[in-house]
């Protein structure tokens, strides 16, 4: 996070923005930017959407199709998450196979998806030990605005929720939807100067010492955290991002993600 | 798989390992191991065995990587192919780069990165054998090694777990409780009790992760002890092994010299030896021992154990 060239000056005031409780565009430290939706925009694949969180805009898609699952969880299905930072999305990606960044949030959102049980797994299996069905959602940034972690994650679980498994594609039985049990939100926030601020903005994120980013379902539990930047947070300031992100979790899963 | 055992904790509330709900395994570690390295460490967290070697400061290659102000710090962290049950793929995948990715971010700020401009400091970890909670085993391999190469530090990093089994909290979690269990939680953390390292997956209320960060915190400080202890024991024997003489004895010799034997020039010999005793002299840990300790005198030479070769 701190690798960029940052202005000395723009820290400067970030920080002293931040003793005041405000942020460069107004919001107050808790305040998250305005969220969009849209699903079912790709026609090819079985499940996708396109998120928007103030600049940041992510396009998620999911393909679903059958293919053997591993050794060790032979009656399970599979998923697996991507991201690719693609030059076009801003002048600090670059091209070729993802690097550490990319492959975190990748796993990150991955965690999100599979540790809250969000998709019934044992249901995508066709044949115990030789075929189950493979949900691959792969995960696009167009636009770097910040907090991309939780424009993908939101880009996924939306994807997922309107995705249809293609089993008459494959012969094997009907289409149906993929079985759903939880909706994870996942919500970031940083630290700036010993302040948090939640739903960073690009500027944010460069300037910050670290990144909080919590992953909650629908009953308010925790389903996934990851701490990523150099910085450290104290156990107070990290019970005070996990409630705080848990209750925005909510109130973006009521407003966009009901079933 | 399914050798899910029925019961985590039995109703002594003891766990399936006989420790307590809030007992981390044993740590055994140990300074210095490898002669090539400018700090090593060994380390074992119950039935994980990892290696840390630590190079630099030292130039950066490839050079566009190096930063004006400060070192920059790398971390690799790789796992052998034998250290897992089915054999692992040996090279790099997107879980040790991650695993890499976080564990340099726990350790970068704790050192005085500003201390060495246009350097690098690279931190390997080999995970030799793996059985739940390597990541936070490296990290305190990486952290002592790091300490053993005399790299100025704000102070060491320690790390530890805890998770859920059975909806009951436990610290340090075995390779059952990874596998099965509801919730796996790694922490790192400062001595002043900062956490730089925190992920997640699984299933916590936001109180349990209250309590859970409180207990692995507790854990963090055991592991903490055997770490400054380690180091301690290593310098205290290294002073002893080498016998580096007092500033007096040094102008004793110095003056015994002079006059048997005139082709060493006084200068030159005093500042040799100031030299040798200087670098032997930690850096990080101020309160490194001047006493000798008669224990570790006895023990044999650590580089001799075969355990980790």
């Amino acid at each position: 996070m701190n690798n960029h060239v940052v202005s000395i000056i723009q820290k400067d005031q970030l920080i002293r923005l931040m003793l005041k409780g405000e942020r460069l565009d107004g919001r107050k430290p808790e305040e998250t930017r305005e969220i969009s939706i849209e699903t079912g925009i790709i026609d090819k694949a079985e499940g996708s959407a396109r998120v928007e969180i103030g600049d940041t805009k992510i396009v998620a898609g999911v393909k679903i199709q059958p293919g053997t699952p591993f050794p060790d969880t032979p009656d399970v299905g599979v998923i697996i998450t991507s991201m690719e930072l693609i030059p076009l999305a801003s002048p600090e990606f670059e091209s070729g196979p993802p690097r550490e960044n990319a492959i975190e949030l990748a796993r990150v959102t991955d965690r999100g998806v599979r540790e809250s049980g969000a998709i019934d797994l044992k249901k995508l299996c066709i044949k115990e030990g030789e075929q189950v069905w493979m949900v691959f959602i792969d995960i696009h940034v167009l636009d770097d605005g910040g907090n991309i972690m939780d424009a993908a994650s939101l880009g996924a679980i939306a994807a997922l929720m309107t995705a249809k498994i293609p089993g008459e594609r494959y012969g094997i039985g009907e289409d149906m939807p993929l079985p759903m049990r939880d909706i994870p939100v996942s919500v970031t926030a940083v630290d700036i100067g010993g302040g948090i601020v939640f739903d960073p903005s690009m500027e944010e994120e460069r300037v910050a010492d670290c990144k909080l980013t919590v992953i909650s379902n629908q009953e308010g539990a925790i389903a996934g955290m990851q701490k990523s930047g150099n910085g450290s947070l104290t156990v107070d300031q990290i019970n005070h991002i996990v409630e705080v992100s848990c209750k925005k979790a909510q109130e973006i899963r009521e407003k966009f993600l009901e079933i | 798989m399914s050798d899910r055992p029925e019961k985590f904790i039995d109703e002594n509330g003891l766990r399936l390992d006989g420790r307590k709900l809030d007992q981390i395994r044993d740590v055994k570690i140990e300074v210095g191991v490898l002669a090539r390295a400018d700090g090593s460490c060994y380390l074992e967290f119950g039935k994980n065995k990892v290696i840390a070697a630590v190079y630099g400061p030292r130039e950066v290659h490839p050079r566009h990587q190096q930063k004006s102000t400060r070192a920059i710090v790398r971390y690799k962290y790789n796992m052998a192919s034998f250290s897992v049950e089915d054999r692992k793929r040996p090279g790099p995948d997107r879980r040790s780069t991650e695993v890499s990715k976080v564990s340099r971010e726990a350790l970068e700020d704790q050192v005085f990165t500003e201390y060495f401009p246009k350097s690098a400091i690279d931190i390997f970890v080999e995970v030799l054998q793996a059985d739940a909670g390597t990541r936070t085993a490296a990290l305190n391999a990486a952290s002592v090694a790091l300490a053993d190469a005399g790299i100025p530090m704000r102070g060491l990093v320690s790390a530890c777990a805890f998770g859920k089994v059975d909806d009951t909290l436990v610290v340090d979690l075995n390779k059952d409780e990874d596998n099965y269990g509801q919730a796996d939680v790694p922490i790192a953390m400062t001595p002043d009790g900062k956490i730089t390292l925190l992920q997640m997956d699984g299933h916590l209320t936001p109180e349990e992760l209250k309590t859970g960060l409180e207990m692995a915190q507790e854990g963090c400080r055991q592991v903490y002890e055997v770490q400054r202890q380690a180091l301690m024991d290593h310098y205290a024997k290294m002073q002893d092994e080498t016998k580096a003489p007092s500033v007096e004895e040094v102008v004793i010799a110095e003056e015994n010299e002079v006059s048997e034997d005139v082709s060493t020039p006084p200068e030159e010999m005093k500042e040799k030896v100031v030299d040798e005793s200087g670098e032997e002299e930690p850096e990080v840990e101020k309160a490194l021992p001047e006493e000798e300790d008669e224990e570790t005198v006895e023990e044999p030479d650590t580089e001799e154990d075969d355990s980790y070769e």
